[in-house]
């Protein structure tokens, strides 16, 4: 924990200095007749950033900050799995999107959630599963005329066939 | 006595047949428009409005004020049961609601966001009656600095009371606030802040993208990780006596936050272009900091769910009155509610009053009928918002998984939303376990469109002279208690002579 919160401090002192020099793209004073520039605000901002890093910084070095103090590891065995586990899942659920189309995507991501980290049956998988993206496509597409991807062009047939339904 | 005359007229006419089953329909639609991430009132009643075009003028209004109503009470069932706020001005009902679902109270949490909600609209509703005309004056009174020194007291209060890390705190705040200038600069028009010139991010941030990606992915990742995933189900239990005996701890504890909720949330929305969301962030910054027991903020304390759910209904009906009065909308709701009205042939402003006496009493004899309604099918509700949360925790995870994305996408309908969501959520994993505090940061994006043009504009009126947010008489004090809040830790530190030891 205690190298893991200074790298933070790093990172995000990194992050403060890439948008102060962003900022500059704009005017950062004041401009007579017009106020202050637009770059004024986010790097100003950016800077107060990076003083609370430095702040961070000098507070792990006095130890004063929980985590400074602590020996323990940032994640544990089981924190890396489950990262890899769920939070991969959510990549390659995002990542699906494009592909199969956002209620393809929801039903091949709530299979491999419920059936294989959740450990539930298939019944209730499947009703889920298959349920839930038709019930979404209903309300998205049919009530609130909000359109979601539909993914590659093989999609077409399903989708034709729910939208037979709406109109 | 005319205007209690006026009325009697006006809920008389809001109890018609017609109206009372439009005000029915439209409470119920907006409670679950409300609770969807990343649909807020706003999507309600511009989706509706061609409708309205089926009755006549004043029950259409009846009908998208319902709405309006029900998405207010709406919004705080995803903040309590799923921990996602359903829409921006549910995002402080996030930091208590939340805490309490979590600790078996969802019903606590569901009930003071109910009545609060119904005292804060009620309250509104007798100050619009009563106070029209002046208070619109009054707002209107409120210029730059003023209001660049409420949005200035409203970080404050993270700051000087928040118990938590000030420079991670301050980091927080300041963090918030540049993701909100990323897009175009407001007065040049500009691109700025577009970073790695990825294009997605040429239409901003949305603050939904940060609060999702917080609340709906690094959050949840952090209670799987933190509880080892052996969550089965919570404890949430209801039934009628529970009801009462949660309505009772509300009022006995929640007093105060709904009182401050309701008078602070009508005058913020009253304010143009503040509206119900910075009322209820600065409702539950002032009440956390007027509380004998702050700390106790932010781990489940129902003050801490009454203070904005009271606001944002508040403000919500104080929003409608620069609306009706001056023909300003508070909101983006009133803005296409004004829409609507002049596409039915009627002009909002001082004389609306005069000449549609009818339709305008009829529309604030509705809040009344409205408010009840609302309040009286969200207690029925509550049952089945508990229900879903006794599911087991691997059915709920993936559920608030696929909300989370399905909303992320319906507020911009960008793919580049989505991952940066997916990459916020990463983040705020990561910083939660530094002990970082990110609901600053979420209060930050939404702040920020506020607070850096009324920067901008009160220094363009100064010269560049900074003073002009502590020389004038209501800027002034505001600024001075903001100045305060932030120096009270260094004041601390210094009475102490040494830091608060660490936790």
């Amino acid at each position: 924990m205690r190298l893991g919160e200074i790298i933070t401090a790093g990172v995000l002192a990194l992050l403060s200095i890439y948008m102060m020099f962003k900022s500059t793209e704009l005017n950062i004073g004041y401009v007579r007749g017009e106020g202050p520039g637009g770059g004024f605000w986010p790097f100003w901002l950016s800077a107060l950033m990076l003083i609370s890093t430095g702040w961070i910084a000098f507070n792990w070095y006095r130890r004063t900050s929980p985590p400074s103090q602590s020996d323990e590891p940032v994640l544990d065995e089981y924190g890396w799995k489950m990262l890899f586990l769920v939070g991969g899942s959510i990549l390659v659920f995002v990542g699906l999107i494009p592909v199969i189309s956002m209620y393809g995507a929801i039903a091949v991501f709530l299979i491999y959630y419920l059936k294989f980290l959740g450990r539930h049956s298939w019944p209730l998988t499947l009703v889920l599963a298959i349920g839930l993206p038709i019930g979404f496509f209903f309300f998205f597409e049919g009530v609130m005329r909000i359109t979601m991807p539909k993914g590659l062009s093989f999609t077409e047939p399903f989708f034709n066939v729910l939208y037979d339904i709406i109109y | 006595m005319d205007i209690l005359g006026h009325l009697a007229d006006g809920m008389l006419l809001s109890i018609q047949p017609l109206n009372l089953l439009l005000i029915t329909i439209g409470v119920t639609v907006g409670l679950f428009i409300g609770a969807m991430p990343g649909l807020g009132s706003v999507n309600g009643v511009a989706i509706l409005l061609p409708v309205t075009f089926l009755v006549p003028p004043g029950s259409a209004i009846i009908f998208l004020a319902a709405i309006y109503y029900g998405a207010m009470y709406g919004g705080a069932i995803s903040s309590v049961t799923l921990g996602i706020p359903g829409a921006s001005t549910a995002v402080a009902t996030t930091f208590d609601g939340r805490p309490l679902a979590l600790q078996g109270r969802a019903g606590l949490a569901l009930v003071c966001a109910a009545i609060a909600s119904f005292i804060g609209g009620t309250v509104a509703n007798i100050l619009f009656t009563l106070f029209a005309p002046l208070l619109a004056s009054v707002a209107l009174s409120f210029g730059p600095p003023e209001i660049f020194a409420l949005m200035l007291l409203a970080f404050a209060t993270f700051v000087g009371l928040g118990g938590d890390d000030i420079p991670k705190t301050i980091l927080s705040i300041c963090m918030g606030l540049v993701f909100a200038a990323v897009g175009f600069d407001q007065v040049s028009g500009a691109p700025r802040l577009i970073l790695f010139n990825i294009n997605g991010f040429l239409h901003g941030i949305n603050f939904l993208v940060l609060a999702i990606g917080v609340y709906g992915i690094g959050e949840m990742l952090w209670t799987i990780y933190s509880t080892r995933g052996e969550i089965t189900s919570t404890k949430a239990e209801i039934s009628a006596a529970q009801i009462g005996r949660d309505a009772k701890e509300c009022m006995q504890r929640g007093w105060k936050g709904t009182t401050i909720g309701s008078l602070l949330g009508f005058f913020v929305g009253v304010l143009p272009a503040a509206g119900a969301t910075p009322g209820s962030l600065m409702s539950y910054g002032v009440t956390k900091m007027l509380s004998k027991n702050p700390k106790e903020f932010g781990k489940g304390h129902p003050a801490g769910v009454c203070a904005p759910e009271a606001a944002n209904n508040s403000a919500s009906t104080g929003a409608m009155l620069p609306m009706l009065t001056l023909g300003i909308p508070g909101s983006p709701t009133t803005a296409v509610l004004l829409g609507g009205m002049v596409i039915w042939g009627l002009t909002p402003g001082p004389r609306l009053f005069v000449e549609q006496s009818d339709f305008v009493w009829g529309l604030i004899g509705s809040f009344y009928v409205s408010n009840l309604a609302a309040v009286i099918i969200n207690l029925a509700f509550i049952p089945l918002f508990i229900w879903m949360l006794r599911m087991p925790f691997t059915v709920l995870a993936p559920l608030i998984f696929v909300l989370s994305v399905i909303g992320g996408y319906a507020a911009m309908r960008d793919m580049h939303d989505l991952w940066l969501m997916v990459a916020f959520g990463a983040g705020a994993f990561f910083l939660r376990r530094f002990d970082y505090p990110l609901a600053p940061a979420v209060l930050a994006i939404v702040l920020g469109p506020i607070a850096e043009p009324t920067l901008r504009q009160s220094l363009l009126l100064s010269s560049g002279d900074p003073t002009i947010f502590v020389t004038r008489p209501v800027a002034g004090p505001i600024t001075v208690i903001a100045i305060v809040l932030i120096l009270l830790p260094a004041l601390k530190f210094f009475r102490k002579g040494k830091p608060a030891p660490a936790e």
